[in-house]
Parts: C-alpha cells; structure tokens; sequence
C-alpha cells in the first residue's frame, strides 16, 4: 500500500504563484458562509470588509510574486504566471475592489443577499485571474466561463428591475454564443495542432510554416470572434449598451473595466503566443475590426442620453483603440496595450463613479439630465466627470492622452500607420459626445436634443441618505475623486506605470 | 542672469490653484500678480537675451517620458522671444478686466485664465515636438470652458465648433508627430527622440515629409485661421466674453503660425518647398477673401475677426515666401497683429456698452463725448492699416520684400491687401467716431480700467514703431537659422530644374 502511494507521485503545487488565486477564492467561499449569518452589521460592514480584504491580500501576494520576475507556467505548463498575468489581475483586483465600495449602498446587493453577490464578485474576478494567466487551451475555457457566469447573475442581480433582468437574460445568450464560438475555435485548434497546449500550438504551426491549414484558420477566427464578443469588438459589440444599460451600475462599472481587460489579456496571450506563426493570417483582419470598432463606438455613442449607454458605446470605441496595440504584434504593442487597460481603468471608474452617486439622487437616473449644471450643484463630482471625459477624449495632462501617444507609438512603429489615422479620426468623432457631457455640467441652460431616443426615466435609487448632497455618499465621491487625481497623475508622471509595462512587455518578450 | 523657464510657465498655473482655496477677493489678486509677475519675467529675458549667441538660452531639458522619447525641453531664441513677451503682455490687461468684473463663479474663470496662459507660454518655449502637442492641445481645454460657460449667445453651440475644429487638427498633428519621432528614428536608426533640432539634423524622405506636412498644415492653418479652415472664427468670436478674446486673437492665433516656422520649415524643408505655392495660395485667398468681408460686417468684433484672418495671411505669405526678410517681417508682424487686436477688442468692448448694441449702425459720434477713447482707437486704427512710421508697416513691408524676392506675384496680389486694410479699418474708425451721434449712445470717455488696459498697449505700439530694432535685432539669428534649411531644399529643387532645363 505504501509502496502504491510512492508510486503516485503527487503533484507540486507551487502555492506561492498560486496565492493571489487562493485569496480570492478563498474570500469568495468565506464570504458566502459568513453571508448566512443575517444581521445588518455582518451583511453591511464585515461582508465588504472580508472581501475587499481578500483583494488587497490577493494584491499584495501579486505584488510579491512581481518582484520574483517571470517564472516558468505552472501546474503542468497550464498557468503563467508571468508580469503579464500580475500585472493584469492587479487590474481585476482593483477594479473589485471599487465594485465592492460602489455597492456599499447599493440596492440590488441587499436584495439578493450581500454574501451572494460579493462572492459571485470574487468568483468572477478568480476566472478573470485564471484567464490572464491561461497557458492552455482548456484553462482558456475554465477561466472564461468562471469569470462569465457570476457576471451573468450579477447583471439580473437587480431582482426588481425589469432592465436588469433583461440584461443579464441578453448577457447570458450573447455571452454563451460568444462561449460556444470560442470552444468550437479551440477545439479546431487543437484538431490541427495536436496540442491544447499554448507552446506546443506555437510549435506545431512553426516559424517556417506557410500556415494554410483550414482547420487551423477556422479555429483562430473563431477563437478570436468568441473573445471578440467579451472584448466588446465591433460587430459583435450589439449587447454591450443594453447590459451595461440595465445592470447595476456598480456591476456595469466592474464589467466595463474588468472583463475588457481580461479579453484583452487573453488576446494578447492568445494571438502573440500560441498564434505568434499566423500573424500574418490574423493581424489584418483584427486591424479590420479595429478600424470597425473604432467608428462603430465612437458613431454609436453620439445619439446617447443614457450615460451609461454612452460609456459601453465608448468602451466598445476605446476596445478598437486598443486592439491596434495587438494587431502589431511588437513588444512595444503590448506595452502600449497594457499602459492603456491601467489608464482606461481609472477614467473609467472615475466616470462611474459619478454617475452611481448622481442615479441614487436624481429622478432623471442615469440620464444626462442628472448631471445638469453639477458644477454648481457638486464640484467635487463635476471636476472628476470632467477630468475622466477629457482623459477618454485623450487630452493631455490625462493618462488618456499618453495612452493614446503611446498606442499610435506602437501601431506607427509596426508599420500600421493607417490605423494610427483612424485611431485619431475615431477621437475626433468622440469629441462630439465627451464635451457634450462637459457642457452640461458646466454650461447651463444647454438643451440637449436627442430625438432619436426617448429619456428613459429611471426610478431613484435612494441610499440611506436621500438628500442631492454628495456629503450623503462619501465613499463614492473617493472613489470619483481618487481615481481622477490617478488620471491627471499618470498623465503628468507616468514612469511608475511605464517601468511596470516594460516587465510585462517582456514576459512575452522571448516571443519576439 | 538665470532664467528658469518653468517658473514662468507653471507660476500662473499655480497660482490659480492656491487663489482656488483662498476668498474670492484675495485670490483674484494673486492670480493677476501672477501674471505681473511672468510679465516682469517676459521683460527680464528681453533685456538680459544675448543677441550674438546662437541656439537656445535658458535652456531646461529633463527626462520626461523615457520609454517614448519624450523630453522636458524648454529653450528662448529670437524666434519665440518676443512670443513669449507678447503673450506675458496680453495677459495681464485680460487678468485685471476680469478680476475686477464681477462674474458668476469668479474663481474658475481665473483658474481657465491662468491655466491657458500657462498651456500658450510651454506651446511657445517647448523645443520638443511631443512636449509642443501637449501644450497646444491643453491649451483648447481652458479656452473650451471660458467661452461655453461665460460667453455670450450660442456659446456652447460656438464653443463646440472652436474646439472641434481645432482638435481635428491637432489631433492629425498629434499622429503626424508621432510618425515623424518614429520614422526618424527606424531611418537613422538612433534612439527615438522627439527634439525639434535633432529631428531637423536628419530629415526624412520627401514623400514621406510630404504626408506628414500636409498633417501639421491642417492644424496649423486651422488655428491661425487661414481661408478654408476658417469655419469655427465668426461664432466664436462673437460668443468668446472680452478678456478671453483678446488673449484668443492676439496670442493664440500665434501658435500656429509660429510652429509653421518653428517645426514645419526646418523639419520638413523639402516638403514646404513642394507645397510652398499651395501654401501661398491659401495666403493670398485669406488676405482677399478677410479683407472683403471685414469690409462688409456690420459689427466691429467681426471687422477685426475677419481683418485678423487676412493679417495671419500676411504672416503666411511672410513665412511661405521661404526668405530670411520675409520670415522675419512675420515674425515681427506677428506680434504687432497681437498688440493691435488685443487693444481693439477692449476698445470694441468699450464702444458696445458706450452704444448699448454690438452693431456699428448703433455707434457714431463718439469721439465729441469721449476724446481719450478716439485718440487711442485712432493710433491702433493707424496701426491695422499699416501706416509708415508703425512698426506693422515696418512687419509688412518685410513680408513683402520676402516675398518679391521669390514669388513676385503673390507679393503684387497680396499688397493689394495693404489697402483694403485702409478701406475696413477707416470704415470702422468712421462710423463709430464720426457721423452724426446715435441716439442710443450713452456715458463718456474711458473708465479708469478701459484706459488702465488699453493705454499701455498703445505705448507698446507706439514704442515700437519708434524703435522696431528691438525686434529686428534680436530675431535676425533665429529666423535666418530656421528656414535656411527650406532656402536650401529651395534652392537645390531650382537648381535641378535649371539643369533640367538646359537638358
């Protein structure tokens, strides 16, 4: 028996790269137990405080492991580990970690039940981690489908609004056609290369290959369109303006943010790895959609008056913009591409924020008549707004703007400079939108006159405290106004944030 | 003497942001002080610049963005000298006309003031192309909420229009820098580098210059305005609220055509050779086509927005002619069109409240009730005209030597322009002095601050057209410097086509 035993050799585990992934796990499973136990105190203050506390441990444990450098994938080769991976589930972490203090008074937590939703959170942003690190075919699946699943209750996690539960129902089948396309893409992938693993793929096409194998064609369109849908990439960016419409908008916030990082995290893996042979098959047709993207953004959120629809129109825009970094397929495009998930992070919590605080106040919800003449009525969320919409619209002194420089640095530097113009054209139509937002905030009196589509008047959301004052919501005026002071603080000192891409830029870097 | 630029640039900046945590009455103060005080600065560098040394004084270059090539790079040489200056003076009559103004929210009104003088000062002293981009966009932000939030009529209607049009163009300039940083440098194979000097050392193939001018161009010619770019100049004029006008017209307008000289000519020589007869076309289309329609507006604000486009016409031809004396005439034209202007539209603000109505047809028969207002108006009206003995007869009559020295018909075109500034600006003068006294005109002569702001303008103008060597001196180096490389790329272009000819 004993014998038998040593015979088995039991699998290494290396806990320490695994770490970040057990804390976030482990929070979302204690959070759930301890979401058992009622009382206000345990559901409105030591549920949050668990689960923000697994994200910081989850942060500093990433933070750690940073310092080690890149390290071979582990557990059989399935999960990388690198910068890349780090620095992206820092992304997810923090974007957590402001849903969490988003939802503070949220009513959609409190009525399906704190632990509930915190821990489907977490769950959510474990599948995110695993996605980042994916090194193998199926962790690509597993990771995808954990982060999405959780995403799809917590979208109709507003049990009472009709919006919301039509959000999550479109989430969950647009979600799960854009599930099934990518399994089918995987599956001809591995029928062609023998391999679900990333480096044996990379092997089996060859550097030498003229790649002009069907199946394996196939299974990369398809694999690229299935992440296509979760990346919100035009044409298949259709859901994104409902759900985000409909959902909570703590959640819609996290979504915006996390799941297009962890899309593009698996895209840049994904495409500069295991498909790093056909780049030449696969980079015109995702410049293609970039250019797609782009213009589909930017023109779709023109005719908005809900600011929500208006931030997916212009997340689908800014996807395009950062599918440009992938399509080159350089070291400097990952980079670039990594530099502006982290900017696009801060202006758009910033955005979010704001329009939490102003739909628990205002009768008008998350129509642009709720932001009206906020100058006045709230500097201290009209400054943030105004900063996030110029840090999108790329003007400088914001992040967005060096975000922007360094992509078009990128996509000149790898022969794309057609792309570049359309990357500025794509900004010069979203002007037209960000300054709208500005105006009426600052420049009273102004009618906005969108005929196309009727406000939509969404019933008050009241916190505990009704009252318009933003004294009423203090943590969600921190959020708008720390994750402002990031956006004009990268955008005037920014090395901290290059000195971290150029590590991340290199964990992929033996690829080029 | 040590001159840190950055003090001049940030201290309006900053003190904007203090005077926003202090009472309104005290840090209003502090942010016109601030402006004194990049004044005092402005005056410092003139009389310690050394007029015989080459290149850049009062040079700053820091590491900025290492990973893009980006540095902190700041410099003075006769070209940006007297921009600097201009703006530096422009800045303080448009601080105090709205410290002492009350207006709703005071204190953010200052803070776009302090902020755009800051964002025009680094456009003028950056001497890197990407630092150059970050500055000119910033600038449209706080020009972007003066005139939406505190102008007059359809100001976010005009307001909108302004910053689109002109983002269009910077942000094609935006990707035109970009490409010129990184095609440089995979053609030299160096490091990337955006400095204006390094880039000039190793000029790219023509084609590719080519696209890549046509990129600035379209921002530049936006900002001046010039003829077909013009679109966004009526509304905004007649929406931007006074103080913010005059720093609008008279520094702004600069930016363009200062980089024109700056970056274009020197970065770009075989591609402003190719496109020099495009670029003068559209010089000579903006003198006609500004100068009959200033003639035709019945409101004076619109006189001198149209008179301006066919001014920054002037300055291209002076630019554009590729020649030492007609670079030099710009640049001295340059900052004469910015004394005038800015005196003008405090001046055209005075007659509108004296008339009750922003039309001329409303004014006339000033000059009986206030004297000191004609008087003034009367130099500045001498001065838009050109008349000998003003330093913008000395500015044009540059622009125009240049310019018959190298492209004879375009010179005789555009000094037909010469007079038909005499034509609109006399118009102006008349109607609203002389004639008979509208009924609906009221009060006296000039108020303490109208005289306060405008006055020393005057002197300004006045001054130099005394003594124009001020200018003269101190930019023959740098104009001569910056478009030697376009003389040349000139001349070799003429001279393969004399061989081709004798072929």
């Amino acid at each position: 028996m004993i014998d038998l035993l040593a015979a088995v050799k039991a699998p290494e585990i290396d806990y320490q790269a695994l770490a970040p992934l057990f804390a976030v796990i482990g929070g979302s499973i204690l959070v759930l137990i301890v979401g058992l136990i009622s009382g206000r105190a345990i559901q409105r203050v030591l549920l949050p405080l668990l689960a923000s506390a697994s994200l910081v441990v989850a942060i500093v444990f990433s933070v750690v492991n940073w310092e080690a450098g890149d390290t071979a994938p582990i557990v059989e080769g399935a999960l990388g580990v690198d910068t890349l991976a780090l620095f992206l589930s820092i992304l997810f972490y923090l974007s957590g970690l402001v849903a969490i203090v988003l939802s503070l008074r949220s009513e959609s937590a409190q009525e399906v039940g704190a632990g509930e939703y915190l821990s489907m959170l977490l769950a959510s942003i474990a599948g995110m981690t695993v996605l980042a690190g994916a090194e193998n075919l199926v962790t690509v699946f597993v990771g995808f489908e954990l982060l999405s699943i959780p995403l799809y209750v917590l979208c109709a996690s507003s049990v009472r609004d009709r919006l919301s539960l039509e959000s999550g129902l479109k989430y969950l089948v647009v979600g799960s056609v854009g599930s099934a396309t990518l399994l089918y893409g995987l599956a001809f992938v591995y029928g062609a290369t023998g391999s679900t693993d990333f480096s044996g793929i990379s092997a089996a096409i060859g550097p030498d290959v003229d790649a002009t194998d069907p199946l394996l064609l196939t299974g990369v369109a398809l694999a690229l369109v299935g992440l296509a849908f979760k990346a919100s990439v035009a044409p298949f960016h259709q859901w994104t303006p409902d759900v985000y419409q409909g959902a909570p908008t703590p959640i819609t916030a996290f979504m915006a943010v996390a799941t297009k990082v962890a899309a593009f995290a698996i895209l840049l893996r994904l495409c500069l790895h295991a498909f790093a042979d056909v780049q030449a098959d696969w980079a015109p047709a995702l410049a293609g959609l970039a250019t797609v993207t782009i213009l589909v953004g930017n023109v779709g959120a023109i005719g908005q008056r809900s600011l929500k629809r208006l931030l997916a129109w212009s997340g689908v825009a800014q996807a395009g913009y950062m599918l440009a970094g992938v399509v080159v397929g350089t070291e400097l495009g990952v980079r670039a591409t990594a530099f502006y998930l982290a900017a696009y992070l801060v202006m758009n919590m910033t955005a979010f924020a704001v329009v939490v605080a102003r739909e628990r106040v205002s009768e008008h919800g998350d129509d642009l008549e709720s932001i009206r003449d906020l100058s006045r009525a709230a500097p201290v969320l009209a400054w943030p707004m105004t900063i996030a919409m110029l840090a999108l619209a790329g003007f400088p002194a914001t992040a967005g703007f060096i975000g922007k420089f360094f992509l078009i640095d990128a996509t000149v530097a790898g022969d794309y400079a057609w792309l570049a113009i359309v990357i500025v054209v794509g900004s010069m139509i979203s002007l037209v939108y960000y300054l709208r937002v500005i105006a009426v905030m600052w420049m009273d009196r102004l009618e906005v006159k969108l005929p196309t589509i009727p406000p939509r008047y969404v019933k008050p959301v009241a916190g505990w405290s009704p009252e318009a004052d933003p004294r009423a919501q203090p943590e969600v005026v921190a959020v708008a106004v720390i994750a402002a002071v990031a956006t004009i603080a990268l955008g005037i000192y920014p090395s901290p944030l290059f000195d971290a891409v150029r590590d991340v830029g290199s964990s992929l870097g033996s690829l080029f | 003497m040590t001159i840190h630029l950055s003090i001049v640039i940030f201290l309006p900046l900053a003190a904007a942001i203090v005077a926003a945590f202090m009472p309104p009455r005290i840090g209003r103060w502090l942010v016109v002080a601030a402006g004194v005080a990049v004044l005092g600065y402005a005056v410092a560098l003139i009389a310690d610049f050394d007029r015989s040394a080459a290149g850049f004084q009062y040079v700053t270059d820091d590491a900025w963005i290492s990973e893009l090539g980006i540095r902190y790079q700041l410099g003075v040489d006769g070209l940006n000298l007297f921009l600097i200056a201009l703006t530096a003076l422009l800045w303080v009559p448009a601080l105090v006309w709205a410290a002492l103004l009350e207006r709703d929210r005071q204190r953010t009104f200052l803070f776009h003031m302090a902020l755009g003088e800051t964002a025009v000062l680094g456009a003028f002293c950056a001497q890197d192309l990407a630092l150059f981009v970050v500055f000119f966009d910033l600038m449209l932000v706080p020009f972007y909420f003066l005139i939406g939030g505190w102008g007059i009529g359809e100001r976010v209607a005009a307001t909108t229009k302004f910053v689109i049009y002109t983002l269009v163009g910077s942000l094609l300039m935006l990707a035109g820098a970009v490409a010129l940083g990184v095609l440089t440098a995979s053609e030299t194979g160096n490091d990337l580098t955006f400095n204006i000097a390094q880039l000039a050392q190793s000029p790219l193939p023509e084609g590719t210059q080519q696209w890549i001018f046509l990129l600035f161009a379209i921002a530049f010619l936006v900002k001046a305005p010039a003829f077909p770019f013009h679109g966004w100049v009526v509304d905004t004029y007649r929406a931007t609220p006074t103080p913010v006008l005059v720093v609008l017209s008279a520094v702004l307008s600069k930016v363009g055509v200062y980089a024109f000289l700056r970056i274009v000519l020197p970065v770009m020589p075989d591609a402003s050779v190719h496109f020099q007869d495009l670029m003068l076309v559209i010089a000579v289309f903006s003198i006609l086509y500004g100068s009959v329609l200033a003639f035709s507006q019945d409101e004076p604000r619109l006189v001198v927005a149209y008179s301006s486009i066919a001014q920054l016409g002037f300055i291209l031809l002076g630019i554009f002619a590729i020649d030492d004396l007609g670079a030099q005439g710009a640049l001295m034209q340059m900052v004469n069109h910015g004394l005038v202007a800015g005196a003008l539209f405090f001046i055209i603000a005075a007659l509108t409240l004296r008339a009750g109505s922003p039309s001329l047809a409303q004014m006339g028969g000033m000059a009986m009730r206030a004297p000191v207002l004609a008087g003034l108006f009367l130099v500045i009206v001498l001065g838009t005209l050109a008349m000998p003995g003003s330093p913008n007869f000395i500015g044009e009559i540059l622009i125009l030597f240049g310019a018959l020295d190298t492209k004879l018909v375009y010179a005789l075109v555009a000094s037909v322009g010469v007079a038909l500034a005499a034509v609109y600006a006399i118009r102006v003068f008349q109607r609203s002095m002389h004639n008979r006294l509208a009924p609906g005109v009221e009060g006296g002569d000039l108020s303490r601050l109208d005289f306060a702001v405008i006055a020393p303008l005057v002197l300004v103008i006045v001054g130099l057209g005394v003594y124009p060597q001020l200018i003269l001196d101190r930019t023959e180096e740098a104009t001569k410097s910056n478009v030697a490389a376009a003389t040349r790329a000139g001349g070799h272009s003429e001279q393969q086509a004399a061989l081709g000819r004798k072929r």
